[in-house]
């Protein structure tokens, strides 16, 4: 029984809690209403901001996709104080979590498994080596740019 | 037995199928790669996709009844988009410091990304829309999507091109660092940023704050440089 509520609450609340109470599982439930209650507008918020985006765009026929467009928007609406804590709840939350987003596009490699399996090995090439050319172009670019890489050495 | 088969068939057909089989193969996975000490092959994104995947097509589930409740996790891609200008407002101040030293990184990194891609396909002979839709492989994919849209590429195929850029960039980059010497972690989650968007950035947040920080930085410049670069570039070239 306590075992299966340690399980639980680290498994399940633990997670949770820990990005809404920013950093450190508290456990009070005012502070964890208060939390999910600005993740709530967060969310809300963004998905006005990515409206008007999406508007903007196509009214303007903006040569650019309409997330995009609300992620500028979104640069600009956080000049206003009121706006930041409630879009810091969703987006540490929903930042935290990015990977699993990527997770129903990800399954739908399998309407093309004829494609790679037609392409194989070559796909496969291309994918991997441009994959490795951008990420050496680009740490190879900002370490010479800033020159920097020693001044934070943590690293082990 | 027949009984079961009958619930299954029913069950599968239902939104909820999808939402649930996403979530839980989800949870577990990534409960494996923290106990696995969130080793790169043991990447979280690359078990759902091959656990799902298998029972999709081992039960002949077609893509889009999974999607039927998946979309709605899929959905969040948007406001997660959006979401990006948060870790960029957050450190606007190193951004405003750094700004020029992190622009050219990434356009120079995203050109190289995108560039050798197309560059590669081409030379190994590969069709029109494939290559075009291989341009846009370093965006994050809901972004990655509209770009191939607009340059004549096919949407799904750059969906999932970004997705296995981002798998191979998560669990390839800590040998393409450790080879190079990179031991910054800032450099490190600035470039998995860049080369392997939102994949890449969720690694890098996973590994080191500094690295997940940039990663998120990476990320949105990443988005909004490609977005109006790539369209541009074809417009010109063809």
């Amino acid at each position: 029984m306590i075992e299966w509520q340690t399980f639980r609450n680290q498994v399940i609340y633990g997670d949770f809690l820990q990005f809404l109470s920013g950093g450190s599982a508290r456990c009070d439930t005012r502070v964890v209403e208060h939390d999910a209650v600005n993740a709530l507008r967060g969310l809300a918020l963004l998905l006005l901001v990515q409206i008007a985006g999406e508007g903007l765009t196509r009214v303007l026929n903006l040569p650019f996709p309409g997330p995009v467009m609300g992620l500028v928007l979104l640069l600009i609406a956080l000049h206003w104080a009121w706006i930041r804590e409630p879009v810091a709840a969703i987006a540490e939350m929903l930042l935290a979590h990015l990977s699993l987003l990527f997770v129903p596009v990800g399954v739908g490699v399998i309407t093309h498994l004829q494609l790679v399996s037609q392409f194989g090995w070559k796909l496969l090439l291309v994918i991997v080596l441009s994959t490795w050319i951008g990420l050496a172009v680009t740490a190879l670019a900002l370490r010479r740019l800033l020159r920097s890489d020693s001044a934070d050495s943590e690293h082990p | 037995m027949n009984d079961f088969v009958q619930l299954w068939v029913y069950l599968s057909t239902t939104p909820l199928f999808g939402l649930t089989a996403t979530l839980v193969t989800y949870v577990l996975a990534a409960t494996v790669y923290d106990r696995l000490n969130r080793a790169p092959w043991a990447n979280p994104v690359l078990w759902s996709v091959i656990c799902i995947g298998g029972v999709l097509l081992a039960t002949a589930t077609p893509y889009p009844t999974y999607f039927a409740g998946a979309q709605f996790v899929h959905v969040l891609l948007g406001p997660a988009v959006v979401a990006l200008g948060w870790p960029l407002w957050q450190r606007r101040s190193e951004v405003k410091k750094r700004w020029l030293a992190i622009t050219c990184a990434a356009l120079i990194g995203g050109i190289a990304a995108g560039g050798s891609a197309v560059a590669i396909a081409w030379a190994l002979d590969m069709p029109t829309e494939v290559v075009r839709s291989l341009a846009s492989k370093s965006v994050t994919a809901p972004v990655a999507m509209g770009i191939a849209e607009r340059v004549g590429g096919v949407p799904a195929l750059a969906a999932v091109f970004a997705v296995l850029t981002g798998l191979v960039g998560a669990m390839s980059g800590k040998y393409v660092f450790d080879a190079l010497g990179i031991k910054s972690w800032a450099t490190r989650g600035f470039a998995l940023g860049t080369a392997a968007h939102g994949i890449g950035a969720a690694r890098a947040l996973q590994v080191h704050a500094d690295a997940g920080a940039y990663g998120g930085i990476a990320l949105g410049l990443q988005v909004l440089l490609s977005a109006v670069l790539i369209p541009l570039l074809f417009r010109w070239f063809s």
